[in-house]
């Protein structure tokens, strides 16, 4: 093991640190925006559903909701499961 | 039978959040459906050490206010099958966190899971009396420094009287002690308390010994819990006490200076791997 590891660590790694950097930089960009104000998104959610609501019936059990925070943009999936003929639809958001 | 695993220890900083995402991650690699709760409301890290922060949308207290559905807010992990993680809210303080929305939570989550761990913040206020209030056994996670051990001597306390299984006087919470950030070289030197005083004070069951370990640092800093990082000793002590945890008879590791270091490691290396 002391082998291995002594000639193992002299071989530069990517180094975590700049990893650390780049994760911390981006949650906090988010953070800092919904800092102050309201977390919107369980209203976004509800209005959303809402307005599927009135078009179709739906499970609340069966709604996901999906983010993936990004550098430059986020994406916020919503996936509805429609009940009836048994196969499940998603619609995005 | 779901079992609720607390993870406290009193004092802040020992290893919790690290202890607890790495047994979380353990048992799910062994085949256990886990569930790793982050009550640590208002401060929320498990998210960062998990490596899921991107990925948070809704925590635990929009859960117990009814704004979003248990299943929407537990976040799957995608490196081992049969791990989730339920955030903690970083908007709200632990006053939103109550005792039946939290009961609820677990009873709901024990229909799901084998192990539902509690990652608890500090104190042994609030937070941490939500954190084990439920439990069936707890992992106390200690350093082997003075006001570590005393903080963990008042937590075994807390839980002995506080938690569920003491007020119905049920069979008494099953008490395990990790002792973590151990550096064999300065316990050598008399410089940190040895294993033997430790379990001599606190006189519970010793679960696993962690050693000191720069791979932790690198694990948060990549968000991937330490027990994935198998080269490093760190990663290996958790699995072993994943593995005793689920009755394998693992022999303790990594306690003496000797073994950790060959000749180039006390030659050039002077620091732990
Ligand atoms: N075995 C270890 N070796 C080195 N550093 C560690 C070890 N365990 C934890 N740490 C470090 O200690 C600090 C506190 O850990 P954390 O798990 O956040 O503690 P807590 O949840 O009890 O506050 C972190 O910086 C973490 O990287
Ligand atoms: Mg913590």
């Amino acid at each position: 093991m002391s082998w291995l590891n002594f000639f193992r660590s002299q071989k530069p790694e990517a180094p975590s640190a700049s990893a650390a950097k780049d994760r911390l930089q981006i949650i906090l960009a988010h953070e800092r925006v919904s800092r102050d104000g309201d977390d919107f998104l369980p209203k976004l959610q509800k209005e959303l559903l809402e307005v599927v609501a009135r078009y179709v019936k739906i499970d609340a059990d069966k709604v996901k909701v999906d983010l993936e925070r990004g550098q430059g943009m986020s994406t916020l999936a919503i996936g509805v499961e429609l009940p009836g003929n048994g196969t499940a639809k998603r619609s995005a958001a | 039978m779901a079992q609720v695993i607390t993870v406290t220890s009193g004092k802040g900083g020992v290893g919790k959040t690290t202890s607890s995402a790495a047994f979380a991650t353990g048992l799910a690699q062994r085949g256990k459906r886990t569930v790793v709760i982050d009550f640590d409301v208002g401060l929320r890290n498990l998210d960062l050490i998990m490596g899921v922060e991107r990925r948070v949308v809704f925590d635990i207290i929009n859960v117990i206010t009814g704004e979003a559905k248990l299943n929407q807010a537990l976040i799957k992990d995608k490196r081992v099958d049969g791990l989730y993680i339920l955030p903690a809210s970083q908007t709200r303080d632990k006053d939103a966190l109550t005792h039946e929305g939290v009961g609820k939570i677990i009873e709901e989550l024990a229909k799901e899971f084998d192990y539902i761990l509690c990652d608890s913040p500090a104190g042994i206020e609030r937070g941490a009396l939500h954190a084990l209030y439920h439990a069936d056994q707890a992992i106390v996670v200690t350093n082997p420094e003075v006001s570590s051990v005393r903080d963990s001597d008042r937590i075994l306390g807390v839980i002995q009287s506080r938690s569920k299984r003491a007020e119905e006087k049920r069979e008494p919470v099953k008490q395990h002690l990790l002792l973590t950030r151990y550096d064999p070289v300065r316990v050598e030197r008399g410089e940190m308390l040895k294993l033997d005083d430790v379990l001599e004070i606190l006189a519970i069951p010793l679960l696993g010994v962690i050693p000191e370990s720069e791979s932790v640092l690198k694990a948060s800093n990549s968000g991937n819990p330490v027990i994935l990082d198998n080269e490093s000793t760190a990663g290996q002590a958790y699995a072993d006490a994943v593995a005793r945890f689920l009755g394998e008879d693992k022999p303790h590791r990594f306690l003496d200076t000797e073994k950790k270091k060959g000749l180039f490691g006390r030659l050039f290396g002077g620091r732990a791997a």
